[in-house]
């Protein structure tokens, strides 16, 4: 048993073999699975993808109005509230969301919101009821994993539009006599939007994090579940590859950010 | 004009003894001096100094650490904050006295005793109803009810079995936020998780101001290959999604480690991965002073770089990094919560507040114990307490602004 796993070899041997069979594709096999980790990762890869996509696009849609409506209301109690709503957004941790959440779902409809399937679509083939069913299934967690994002995003939309709505080419704007709704819209959210997908990259981890520890508590087949059995059960190989990819995803992802800013903003592009 | 001789004479011996000073402190003392020589010295000085609103009204005399102070105490909600940590710092560490109960103390006939409501009469002072247990025809389970003919007061400066001193305590069953499944009084855990959870955000934020202050420091002071193999480090640490690799290093403690070990070794793996940020930012402040004509001048007088690192660069980086680690206590408390919660970070018998949230991990013994939510409430109020005093302390961290 040792034997077939390599596992009497030294720790650096171990660590060598593994990763250059990674680069080839090859993550070894999952003692607890008796398969190849290969097998067993894809689909959860990316059903953690779908979640984390679904919460970023969330975030930001309900972010950005959010933060204009704050800081062109500045200091009204609608301003208040929304502060203080975001710092409590920004500290419940979103295992407690998700929990408060499953349990108030119990108590209002009465069936645990358990999982991304109903249990009559689970493991059937692909359909599109299969794919509305997953929808249904998809908005709490989209939403408990965003909602962290969210409240900070906001925060910082409201600082920058209240920045850039502090600068001169606004009181110009206004002074043409253009409507409030155009000074606003057109000129300076435009300026203030653009730190916002910078962040973009940073705001990645927290994403990805959230969704794994909310995929365990809900249950959801995701990297996170079976990242926590792999750890506790000691399966490395199983668990190394799951960090590797959440990390690889990680790096993608700021790449992509840092694309999206260059494309957005001419300024910052290499000469 | 003695005043206007007093105001430079005081700042500059202040400014050498106490080392804050950058060259923007001196120009906005020279501005005000010329405001105090265009003045009718005999009696608009006086007005001023009743106008409680100017930071100047008193000439300067206040040293930099006042000054801060002042105008935190405006800040309501970071005043507010500051006392509501400092109260539950003092319930966590006083948790011997304060908690009716030892946190280990374990009444297996009480199991899931759902909170009982404290009530008020002339002659018993307060007391709780007493207990009545009945089995559930359907689950089997043992479920309480209140015995209203039994009465137990609750008792202050209670003296145990053992003979230590609890502020309250009752000699009847009183479980004011229930019991948990070993029948172990719930406030009273709260209270000793407190001490876990509360200073393990602390000693965390504390190694990683070391760690990020020294590396920080390093890689502006020097720069050049140093700089640039600091920096990288700090990207690949940050291409890590925190909670899985948390989870990753959590698991990987040993498993007969003793809880105070453990204790340290979450507390080292949190801070490990959260020193990128404060170095970076210290790094950011350092870079800019390290030009600036102060430092130029200790070098010109040859300053060794201990001497200028550690008195002129170092102590205008101390408010920052005061902010940067408030705002960062709350993501160590919720990453040791969310570790415990997921049993890889602090291991019974010792308790944290993620610990006795693992209890209500799941839905149906929620449903049925709801209480064992409440763990979570001191949880978030902490949290939310260390953003607004990060917050007020970040407005008052720069009180020349205005």
């Amino acid at each position: 048993m040792r034997e077939r796993y390599g596992l009497n070899d030294p720790l650096w041997k171990r660590y060598f073999i593994w990763i250059s069979g990674f680069v080839r594709g090859n993550f070894g096999e999952s003692f607890e699975y008796k398969r190849e980790v290969d097998e067993l990762i894809w689909d959860r890869i990316a059903f953690t993808l779908i979640i984390s996509v679904g919460s970023l696009i969330f975030t930001y849609v309900v972010a950005i109005p959010l933060g204009i409506y704050s800081a062109t209301h500045q200091y009204k109690w609608s301003d208040h509230f929304l502060t203080f709503l975001s710092f409590v957004g920004m500290s419940i941790p979103a295992f407690l969301l998700a929990l408060s959440l499953m349990v108030f779902a119990f108590d209002i409809f009465g069936v645990p919101l358990f999982g991304l399937f109903s249990s009559y679509y689970e493991g059937a083939p692909w359909t599109w009821g299969k794919l509305g069913d997953l929808f249904k299934h998809l908005w709490i967690p989209v939403i408990v994993v965003g909602i962290n994002g969210t409240a900070s995003l906001m925060r910082i939309m409201r600082g920058n539009l209240l920045d850039v709505l502090g600068q001169p080419f606004v009181q110009t704007a206004r002074a043409k006599g253009l409507k409030e709704v155009v000074v606003v819209g057109k000129h300076a959210v435009r300026i203030a939007i653009n730190p916002l997908i910078s962040i973009l990259g940073m705001s990645l981890p927290g994403i990805l994090s959230g969704s794994a520890i909310v995929s365990i508590v809900l249950g959801l087949p995701t990297v996170g579940p079976i990242l926590l059995r792999s750890l506790l059960n000691e399966d490395i190989y199983l668990a190394g590859t799951l960090i590797m990819m959440l990390s690889l995803l990680l790096v993608i992802g700021n790449l992509l950010a840092d694309i999206a800013l260059a494309w957005v903003d001419p300024r910052i592009r290499y000469e | 004009m003695d005043l206007t001789l007093e105001v430079p004479l005081r700042l500059s011996v202040f400014h050498f003894v106490s080392g804050y000073g950058c060259s923007l402190f001196f120009i906005k003392i020279g501005a005000k001096i010329q405001y105090f020589k265009n003045m009718n010295p005999t009696i608009e000085i006086t007005a001023e100094v009743e106008d409680a609103n100017d930071p100047w009204a008193d000439g300067g005399q206040l040293s930099y650490r006042q000054l801060i102070w002042r105008r935190f105490r405006k800040n309501r909600m970071g005043v507010i904050a500051g006392a509501l940590l400092l109260l539950f710092y003092i319930l966590a560490i006083g948790a011997d006295f304060f908690a009716p109960y030892h946190y280990n103390e374990i009444n297996m006939r009480l199991r899931h005793v759902p909170p009982q409501r404290l009530h008020f009469s002339v002659e018993d002072g307060f007391y709780v109803h007493g207990l009545k247990s009945v089995r559930n025809p359907e689950s089997l389970e043992l479920e309480f009810t209140k015995n209203l003919a039994q009465r137990h007061p609750v008792e202050f400066f209670f003296k145990d079995a053992e003979g230590r001193r609890h502020l309250f305590s009752s000699t009847g069953p009183m479980f004011l936020l229930g019991t948990d499944r070993m029948g172990r009084d719930l406030l009273s855990r709260i209270m000793y998780g407190a001490r876990v959870s509360m200073t393990l955000g602390l000693v965390g934020v504390f190694l990683s101001i070391v760690l990020g202050s020294i590396l920080g420091t390093i890689s502006g002071y020097w720069g050049g290959w140093v700089d640039n193999l600091i920096q990288r480090i700090i990207e690949v640490l940050s291409a890590f999604p925190d909670i899985p690799l948390w989870m990753a290093l959590g698991a990987a403690l040993p498993p007969g480690w003793s809880s105070i070990q453990i204790y340290f070794g979450i507390t080292i793996i949190l801070s490990i991965i959260r020193w990128g940020g404060l170095a970076r930012q210290v790094r950011g402040k350092v870079l800019a002073y390290r030009e600036s004509d102060f430092v130029m001048a200790a070098r010109a007088a040859g300053a060794g770089h201990w001497h200028i690192i550690t008195k002129h660069l170092l102590p205008g980086c101390y408010s920052h990094i005061i902010v940067i680690a408030t705002l960062a206590i709350p993501g160590m408390i919720l990453g040791e919560t969310a570790l415990s919660f997921l049993g890889l970070g602090i291991r019974p018998p010792m308790t944290s507040w993620g610990v006795l949230l693992e209890e209500a991990q799941r839905v149906t013994v929620l449903l049925h114990y709801p209480w064992l939510i409440f763990p979570a409430v001191p949880v978030l109020v902490v949290v939310i307490a260390f953003n607004f005093l990060g917050d007020a302390l970040r407005d008052a961290a720069d009180p020349y602004s205005d």
